[in-house]
């Protein structure tokens, strides 16, 4: 089926991916990649019936967040790999060992119980759902309802946010 | 998809493995810039978590999804911002270097 072939292609894009973002030595290069793993994920997001966050993912992560570290990598001149930020022997070791173990704490939690995670009834009723409202409206119905306190203090933490950063970058005053 | 496993199941191993490299990252680089991007990358692991899990107990986990997405965005305007004064003030963004959080 298309949609399995395209599941795992974004999947291991996206592997693929976030393995280069740790080992590319020039930050530029890391920062592509990771948009490449974002637009993967967002895939993966759409293949997963989240058709808005999938959306979002694209135009907030690889869009606005990806560019203002771009913008910072410029700002701050260190597009070159002069020097390598990787950790020596001891480091790495420590790196991969503790990769090790959480891959294998949250394997072994994954197949405990076998494949489980969807439920067809859920499924088929998020589907009607999407159908019915719009693939916003489901999203956007419940959060002025259900979780409009939430999303009202969300708004004041990216106000707080917005005062927090002009602070932090201004100059200080000679 | 073949066997029982459906695509919810393998979205959480690959978020499990994304949030992994993400973690390895943080620890193996030295570069500020880099481990808050391997951050993003733990973030949108746990996105997908949230995603996937929707799949069985319904649309709430795609709102998280909003919530954290919001909080992310946040976060790495005030991180880089943070960054952005520490190179200031000591012309690197090598971690290694800042050990005291006076000064």
């Amino acid at each position: 089926m298309i949609q399995d072939f395209l599941f795992f292609l974004f999947a291991a894009g996206a592997v693929l991916g976030s393995i280069l973002v740790i080992t590319r030595r020039n930050p530029v290069a890391s920062v592509l990649f990771l948009v490449v793993v974002f637009f993967c994920v967002s895939g993966l997001f759409l293949l997963l019936d989240a058709h808005f966050i999938a959306a979002l993912n694209v135009i907030l992560y690889a869009g606005a967040i990806m560019v203002l570290f771009l913008f910072v990598i410029m700002l701050l001149n260190l597009g070159h790999a002069a020097w390598t930020d990787m950790r020596g022997p001891l480091g790495r070791l420590l790196a991969g060992s503790a990769a090790v173990a959480f891959l294998a704490v949250a394997t072994r939690y994954l197949f405990a119980a076998g494949p489980r995670v969807a439920d067809e009834p859920t499924v088929s009723a998020m589907r009607a759902a999407i159908v019915e409202q719009g693939a916003v409206g489901v999203v956007a119905r419940p959060l002025f309802e259900q979780y409009m306190v939430p999303f009202q203090l969300t708004g004041l933490l990216l106000l707080v946010a917005i005062v927090g950063t002009i602070v932090l970058a201004r100059r200080r005053a000679p | 998809m073949s066997a029982a496993f459906t695509q919810a199941d393998v979205a959480l191993v690959v978020s499990a493995l994304l949030f992994t490299i993400g973690v390895a990252g943080v620890l193996l680089r030295r570069n500020a810039i880099i481990v808050f991007m391997c951050v993003e990358l733990m973030l949108n692991a746990v996105n997908l978590t949230l995603v996937a899990f929707s799949q069985s107990l319904g649309l709430e986990g795609q709102i998280l999804v909003f919530f954290v997405m919001a909080v992310a965005a946040a976060e790495a305007a005030v991180g880089l911002a943070i960054i952005i004064a520490i190179f200031r003030h000591y012309d690197v963004v090598d971690l290694d270097r800042f050990s005291v959080l006076r000064w």
